[in-house]
């Protein structure tokens, strides 16, 4: 692939920018992307339009990395226009992987996020407030924006993804692996998960590790830790268990529990109940009412099982009607 | 037609499935709405297990086991009540009414129990209504 540029796109759904900051952290190496590919869509970073990328022929894409989640119709649009426009469409980062923290919004409804946003917010004039719809009559003509849908989507529930690369946001070393891999076209079996371990946090953590037992739950600055002993065993709250690795322990080496960014390990279904089962068996006690006290210290246990994977997840969103 | 509840039911090999054979061989009447699923230990009832159940359409999940301090494995039914416990809170953030998981202890020679806790969970599911995950999350994506 010498002779011929490496034609690839670079889009946003539903995300916060991370992702794209992590393709620029690879520091002088996006210099290297500048020679060895042609950028032709990046919303964050460069011109293109949405036309440009129509008016291309199937396949005329190497390579198109979407991150974010799918949240509204604009989102699933360009999915499936890249889709059909690239050779290898990678979901990249934890939103288009799992659903990422945009996903967390599963746990609520669209009404409440309209009525949050647009309605009841202290920030907003009175008799100012206005919900936006899909369709509106203006002076100018008919206006239209992308609609809001129920609940977030992983990018693979809406088109075919070829592979996955995990992380809130993925390590540089993580970008850099993935764009050498396309451009020399070595490429692992489809729909496998790129750029990471198939073991948990756990293994590749440096923390002594032995019984654990916890009689009450800490936040990170409530207590002053041991850095060499498991973060679980002194109470902090770790997803280290039932977390794929490959991202360097990078959260449990600074003091502060794993959060769960690069999703389930292989072969799990859903990494909240996997959390739950490890998180649960470390409390030491016996007494139902006591094991209610002792869970009452974690907040919100449901968001930090599923921070990153709600809509990855077997139930997907909260029934609350 | 009538809602019929169904539930599925974990049982523990060691007490609570022997309990509900004991319920059978003697002849005690229990709803059918019951589907039993034997495993070794309540332990080996990963949360997943009964999240997969409700998502695909059983309208509660009932997990029996040994009594405290009766585990053939010592200490299982012990790790089931902490992760009962937390997967409680877990189905109230999740919208899930609590009492469509139960957990329940019954031993080898409680056949007579089983029967009652079925009747019982059985009355609370038909109180309830059916479960609607399923067919909620396929209208999510009809809605698309």
């Amino acid at each position: 692939m010498a002779d011929k540029k490496l034609q690839i796109a670079l889009y946003w759904g539903a995300a916060c920018g991370g992702c794209d900051v992590a393709v620029l952290d690879t520091n002088e190496f996006i210099l290297d992307v500048a020679e060895l590919a042609d950028i032709r869509l990046w919303p964050i970073a460069a011109d293109g339009k949405y036309e440009d990328i129509e008016r291309m022929e199937d396949g005329e894409l190497d390579l198109a990395l979407y991150n974010g989640a799918v949240r509204n119709s604009e989102n699933e649009e360009i999915a499936e226009l890249l889709r059909k426009k690239s050779k290898v469409l990678i979901a990249f980062g934890s939103c288009s992987h799992l659903g990422g923290i945009p996903g967390l919004a599963n746990f609520t409804t669209r009404d409440e996020i309209m009525k949050t946003a647009f309605l009841d917010n202290p920030s907003i004039e009175p008799g100012n407030q206005a919900v936006p719809v899909p369709k509106s009559e203006v002076s100018a003509g008919e206006l239209e924006i992308p609609s809001f849908y129920k609940r977030v989507y992983k990018l693979d529930d809406v088109v075919d993804v070829d592979y996955f690369v995990p992380g809130c946001p993925p390590a540089p070393a993580q970008v850099k692996a993935v764009l050498t891999a396309v451009a020399k076209g070595e490429l692992p079996p489809k729909g496998s998960v790129v750029g990471a371990s198939d073991l948990a946090v756990c293994e590749d953590c440096g923390r002594k590790k032995s019984e654990k037992k916890i009689k009450r739950f800490y936040r990170p600055w409530e207590i002053i830790q041991d850095f060499d002993v498991c973060l679980l065993e002194q109470g902090i709250l770790c997803a280290g268990p039932a977390t794929r690795s490959g991202c360097g322990v990078r959260c449990p080496d600074t003091g502060l529990g794993c959060r769960g960014c690069y999703g389930p390990l292989p072969s799990v279904k859903d990494q909240g109940a996997k959390l739950l089962s490890a998180i649960a068996s470390v409390i030491d006690s016996n007494d139902p009412e006591e094991i209610e006290r002792i869970i009452a210290d974690i907040p919100d246990f449901t968001a930090l099982a599923y921070r990153f994977g709600l809509p990855a997840s077997i139930l997907q969103r909260s029934f609350r009607s | 037609m009538a809602f019929e509840p169904r539930i599925v039911g974990f049982l523990c090999n060691w007490c609570s499935y022997t309990g509900a054979d004991l319920a059978g061989t003697s002849r005690i009447k229990y709803p059918h709405n019951i589907r039993i699923i034997r495993v070794m230990c309540t332990a080996r009832i990963d949360p997943t297990f009964v999240l997969k159940a409700l998502a695909d359409g059983a309208d509660g999940v009932l997990i029996c086991g040994c009594h405290p301090g009766d585990c053939h494995y010592v200490e299982g039914n012990y790790k089931t009540i902490r992760r009962y416990e937390l997967l409680k809170k877990m189905l109230h953030d999740l919208g899930i009414e609590e009492s469509r998981v139960r957990l329940e202890w019954v031993s080898a020679s409680e056949g007579m129990r089983f029967a009652e806790v079925v009747k019982d969970m059985t009355e609370t599911i038909r109180g309830l209504g059916p479960n609607r995950i399923k067919i909620e999350l396929a209208a999510d994506s009809a809605e698309r």
